[in-house]
């Protein structure tokens, strides 16, 4: 257990620091740093999902006036690894999705770029393709890295001798990340040092990635990311377009290379939620006991670059039950790369599981709480250690009190308004609570305060602003008497802003390097005295079950007769630990569960099979919720610190708002209407008389 | 292939010579350095880019910069001098009503614009009109008034401020945030 | 993009002289669909005549008490001025369900009738298309299909028309002012849309260079009641999944009202603003009735051929007429019914 930090600073609701110029416009993004003489790239792209490229025609696009280079796999500079099929674009003819780079024009406006890219005709040879996610596809298969199935007890048996049985398969849909700031990249190569200016979730473990696959020294590699437009897991990993601007800048030596993926290519080229089908099975007693429960999953993948959407992860952990069958398959298809998006895996997980308890407690006659209560495991069911902070049932009591849950009457249909019925439900919420080893802080004694340099992200998550605080903590000073540095690899190694982990991972640092500060230096250091820290490992991981829990209630309101549904009301109740800045972290939780509602009754990408990609590719037609959707959103937290999650008290707050969320709204649905609805998101036409 | 496009850019005037396919968020974003209205979808889907055209809030990257020759154009990063903060701007500080903040230059713009129509009378598609004799509602024969400032109600900001979007979800801080301004207590 | 001609026209007749005289012209109102579709590549016009200095975004009073509405008013004037709030609630209602703020700041009267779909197929340049390109076929039949049409769709297309103003037009029987190079010409606003039949390309009956320079509403009738309600997939800044514009004349001299005239309009169905005379017809001279309104709906959407993907979009139509009649008639709202016994887990 750690000596946690003692909060002076922290806990306090402080404004964001770099607020001030951000509601001006002032904060640079990775467009807007001050470039001399950019040239404008414009990609060309695979308009086929799967084959090869039989030639390229730049002529009449090399030809027109601005134009400066046109690249292409023919000429562009070779990578010295290839094995990252996402990243290792223009190397060879292969078309592996459509959207995929196929090479670039690089031009003296933006304009002009576009224009000729245009003008380059590109033959294809067309290859048979696949794209259409079937859950019963017999190419589903194992994770690449081996299968990681759950198989405890007699799951088979207990299921077909339980008094109650549940046996229902839900989806979740392609989910698109759209953080407002397009991933945007510019990179200017200076002899053999590479910038870029770009918006990344981690500038250093972007530069351990890119470095090596394009052959260069990671010292040689700069990223330079002081502010990012937003990210939710799509800026957590460089994607290619990060690859195109540093590809396309070697051809041009001195030069700056402006790239900002438009809207439209980011739905094939920024990664994605992949869909997912859920087959969940429970056998419980008539008094709600879970004997069996089996949970089988199946994601949509690339067949250019894996990645499982592991939806069984929650389902490991959430509820008791001995006899248990639990497992991840992936389908490899021939679709553009999915990746992070803001709690891959528990978010949809998520879904069938908190739809499926919510149909156990009706099949029950039970309140769904209580039915979780029945279920509480004392143990983690998925490791056998004892839970570090294990407060779900907190977070439903306080919740139901705050929402008002017992003047509920349970039967569907039992609420309405004006013509409009009105249901209420309630899901769980959870998210493990990692921290990363290895970042690292500088803290230096400057006549108006101290300096504080890590490589951590701000991607509208608080960092600025919470890490100030931390490091005045640490140092015991006020926070105007530190000025923070963060959002490049110049400045000391920080791991990735992913996983919920950034926050306590890079503040582990901050603290041991405040108290080797004071240790070295003294109360009345001299200028430029400097000390420096490294966060650890937690050795609490290995012996607990490190878990954020919380609940969701909502209310919505449904027009039979015209299928329209809208979100009236939503509340959360969190367990994550201590709080580090009340303003931010509520607007993160908030932020999460709006996020959740667009999970809910918005949002799907529509994959074309016969195409290939995603057709309602914009903020048009592919649906994020505007103001008028979200009504009252109210986010609380339970007030505790855990000391197990290290000095901080902390556990991650970025992605458990969308947790459950959106189980919570579809179980409000059918509670108002009585319609069980098992595939995301919930449109109102479900509930048209058919 | 150039025009002669005369703007006023928050008070400064500028002359510029332009492609006719310029838009007005590109001459001020790669051609004047403005970068406070952000390019978010480049189709007037998300209203990153909002400005105040001749006082009205418009997506800017719909707008052909040599179409607004002699036009003032106010962003974000003009409706305060050189080192203060308007109203707007502390509002939106103080309500949190921002996360990454990509949006934010556009939503306060397009706050500027829905202070200033609701004070104008001009309605949203939920303002409830006057009591009238033609339309849903109660009978009534005393002629509508329509040039009176509409309230600001919580509903009719979301619904004003709709055709901003915030992926970060602030959307509940920049309803608390215009609330302050429109001196309404939460309804 | 490829590069075009700019001109700022200096009067109409010129204007029209001009895009007349150059197949690859066009005219530049508001830009909102225009620069749009500039940047995806769906147009590449080689001229554009700029209409934002004409003298045309007047609204006026005509001698009959109708209004004439300059074609280059802002979407969101002509939705604020008080003559139409009073006279023409669902043209008010209509525009101010459309778009956001900005847009209709931007957006104009001509300009938003003569808007292109939002078939994702059709904004796609890589998939064919052939209201985009005639003849390389429809990639919505087969495809993604919830916005698209229910009514009056063809082998060769089943594109829906984007516009909620032309669909509270249509309801008022407004006329388009269209002058053209041959001159002036008045054309019904329901005869201004075509369905899309052999040549989905062609969205409206107008020639290349004809010019819409105003729309004329007829004066509205004293008794005449009139709203636009839009169905949408959030709960605002989205397009139509289906729209009603109504407008109504009860007759209130019986036992119980009953209705003298109706006008109805759907949007979001079909190539055209669809006029829904088979209802229209089941509704005059009937009780304001909730069944009456039933009937009447039903007898609409019996026409109706959805695709695969979108047939929910038929009972939809039909709730949403029901709806809109019976807030006009003032009919208290359906209670629904309930509570209904929860059929548990094996309910769908």
């Amino acid at each position: 257990m750690s000596e946690l930090l003692r909060a002076t600073a922290i806990g306090t609701d402080l404004t964001r620091v770099e607020g001030p110029a951000k509601v001006r416009g002032r904060a640079p993004y990775a467009y807007e740093h001050p470039l001399e003489e950019p040239l404008h790239l414009h990609p060309l792209c695979a308009t086929i999902a799967r084959g090869r490229v039989s030639s390229i025609d730049a002529s009449a696009a090399s030809a027109l006036d601005g134009v400066v280079r046109v690249i292409t796999h023919h000429d562009a500079p070779r990578l010295a690894d290839t094995d990252d099929g996402e990243l290792a674009i223009l190397q060879d003819e292969r078309i592996g999705f459509r959207g995929q780079y196929l090479g670039a024009v690089l031009a003296e406006t933006p304009e002009i770029a576009r224009q000729a890219a245009d003008l380059v005709v590109i033959e294809t040879d067309a290859e048979h393709h696949d794209a259409e996610f079937r859950p019963d596809h017999p190419g589903a298969r194992a994770p690449e890295g081996g299968a990681d199935d759950v198989r405890t007890g007699q799951f088979d048996t207990a299921l077909a001798a339980a008094e109650i049985v549940l046996d229902q398969r839900y989806s979740t849909p392609i989910e698109h990340n759209n953080p407002m700031e397009p991933h945007t990249t510019s990179a200017r190569w200076d002899g053999d040092t590479l910038t870029l200016w770009t918006s990344t979730q981690g500038a250093h473990p972007a530069k351990q990635t890119l470095a090596p696959i394009l052959g260069i020294d990671p010292e040689r590699l700069r990223i330079i990311s002081p502010h990012v437009g937003g990210g939710f897991g799509s800026k957590g990993l460089p994607h290619a377009d990060m690859m195109l601007a540093a590809l396309a800048a070697q051809v041009v030596p001195g030069r700056a290379v402006k790239y900002a993926v438009t809207r439209q290519h980011m739905f094939a080229v920024t990664g994605y939620r992949a869909p997912t089908s859920q087959h969940v099975r429970i056998g419980a007693r008539v008094d709600g006991t879970i004997t069996a429960f089996g949970f089988d999953a199946v994601s949509m993948s690339s067949r250019t670059k894996e990645f499982p959407e592991q939806a069984i992860k929650p389902a490991r952990q959430m509820y008791a039950g001995a006899h248990r069958h639990i497992t991840q398959r992936v389908l490899p298809l021939d679709v553009a790369v999915p990746s992070w998006m803001r709690a891959p895996g528990e978010a949809p997980g998520m879904v069938g599981l908190e739809i499926a308890m919510d149909e156990l407690a009706d099949a029950c006659d039970l309140d769904p709480i209580e039915l979780r209560a029945r279920n509480e495991p004392e143990l983690d069911p998925d490791t056998g250690l004892p839970f570090n902070q294990r407060r779900l049932l907190d977070c439903l009591r306080e919740g139901a009190e705050r929402f008002g849950w017992a003047e509920r009457d349970p039967r569907p249909r039992s609420h309405h308004q004006d013509g409009w019925l009105i249901g209420t439900g309630v899901a769980s919420a959870t998210y493990p609570a990692f921290r990363q080893p290895g970042s690292k802080a500088l803290i230096r004694s400057v006549a108006s305060g101290y300096e504080v340099a890590i490589g951590a992200a701000d991607l509208g998550t608080g960092t600025w602003t919470a890490l100030t605080q931390v490091a005045a903590d640490a140092l015991e000073v006020e926070p105007e008497q530190i000025q923070l540095a963060i959002g490049d690899t110049a400045l000391p190694h920080a791991t990735v802003a992913g996983g919920s982990t950034g926050l306590a991972s890079w503040s582990a640092a901050v603290i041991t390097a405040g108290r080797a500060f004071r240790r070295e230096h003294g109360t009345s250091p001299a200028v430029g005295a400097e000390s420096t820290g490294e966060a650890g490992k937690n050795p609490a991981a290995q012996e607990l079950a490190m878990h954020s829990y919380g609940a969701h209630f909502g209310q919505v309101r449904i027009h039979e007769p015209t299928g329209e549904i809208r979100l009236d009301r939503m509340l959360g109740v969190f367990s994550a630990g201590r709080i580090i800045n009340p303003r931010t972290a509520r607007s993160q939780f908030i932020g999460g569960m709006t996020m959740g509602v667009g999970m809910a009754l918005h949002e799907k990408g529509e994959l074309d099979p016969r195409f290939g990609h995603v057709v309602n590719h914009d903020l048009a037609e592919y649906h994020v919720p505007v103001n008028a959707d979200i009504r009252e959103i109210e986010a609380h937290w339970l007030d505790e610190e855990d000391p197990q999650a290290g000095p901080l008290g902390a556990r991650g707050i970025g992605e458990i708002g969308i947790v459950g969320a959106a189980a919570a709204i579809a179980n409000a649905a059918h509670h108002a209407t009585g319609v069980r609805v098992r595939e995301l998101p919930v449109f109102g036409d479900a509930f048209l008389p058919r | 292939m150039g025009h002669p496009v005369h703007l006023v850019i928050d008070g400064q005037e500028h002359a510029l010579t332009l492609d006719p396919r310029t838009t007005l968020l590109d001459a001020l974003r790669d051609h004047l350095g403005n970068t406070s209205p952000k390019k978010g979808c480049d189709h007037g889907q998300c209203g990153a880019c909002t400005v105040l055209v001749d006082g009205r809030r418009m997506n800017s990257c719909l707008l052909l910069a040599v179409t607004l020759d002699g036009a003032e154009v106010t962003t974000s990063d003009g409706l305060a001098g050189a080192d203060e903060l308007s109203e707007l701007h502390q509002a939106f500080l103080d309500n949190d009503a921002f996360q990454c903040g990509y949006c934010t230059p556009g939503q306060i713009c397009s706050a500027a614009g829905v202070l200033q129509e609701a004070a104008d009378g001009r309605p949203s598609v939920i303002t409830d009109d006057p009591p009238r004799a033609d339309g849903p509602g109660p009978e009534q024969h005393d002629p509508p008034e329509f040039d009176r400032p509409v309230e600001l109600t919580d509903e009719e900001i979301r619904e004003r401020m709709s055709g901003n979007l915030c992926r970060c979800g602030a959307y509940v801080g920049i309803v608390d945030a215009l609330r302050q301004l429109a001196g309404q207590e939460q309804r | 993009m490829k590069p075009f001609d700019y001109q700022r026209a200096e009067d109409p007749a010129a204007a029209v002289a001009t895009v007349a005289a150059r197949p690859g012209a066009s005219f530049l109102a508001g830009g909102t669909n225009l620069v749009d579709h500039l940047k995806l590549g769906v147009t590449s016009p080689d001229l554009l005549v700029d209409l934002g200095r004409l003298d045309l975004a007047d609204i006026e009073d005509l001698a009959d008490g109708g209004l004439r509405i300059g074609a280059m008013v802002r979407n969101s004037d002509l939705a604020a001025d008080p003559r139409v709030r009073r006279g023409y609630p669902v043209l008010s209602r209509a525009l101010l369900s459309g778009a956001s703020g900005q847009l209709r700041n931007a957006a104009t009267t001509g300009g938003n009738l003569l808007q292109r779909t939002r078939c994702v197929y059709f904004q796609d340049t890589t998939t064919p298309c052939n209201k985009r390109e005639p003849g390389s076929g429809c990639s919505a039949l087969g495809g993604y299909t919830r916005y698209h049409a229910i009514l009056g769709a063809s082998e060769e297309c089943i594109a829906t028309h984007p516009s909620d103003l032309a669909v509270a037009l249509t309801a008022l029987e407004a006329t388009v002012v269209v002058l053209g190079a041959d001159g002036r010409q008045r054309i019904p606003v329901a005869e201004l849309h075509r369905l899309p039949g052999d040549d989905p390309h062609l969205d409206t009956v107008l020639e290349h260079g004809d010019l819409i320079t105003a729309v004329e509403l007829p004066a509205p009738v004293p008794s005449q009641r009139s709203t636009y309600r839009k169905i949408r997939d959030r709960a605002s800044y989205a397009f139509a999944l289906v729209s009603v514009a109504a407008v109504l004349e009860l007759d209130s001299s019986g036992p119980g009202p009953s209705i003298r005239a109706a006008r109805l309009a759907l949007g979001g169905v079909a190539h055209a603003p669809w006029r829904a005379r088979r209802a229209e017809q089941a509704l005059i001279g009937a009780p304001a009735t909730r069944e009456v309104f039933r009937q009447a709906a039903a007898a609409e959407l019996e026409q109706a051929r959805p695709v695969s993907g979108n047939e929910f979009k038929v009972p939809m139509a039909q709730g949403a007429l029901v709806t809109v009649l019976s807030e006009l008639a003032r009919l208290p709202p359906e209670r629904p019914a309930g509570p209904a016994a929860d059929e548990g887990v094996a309910h769908e």
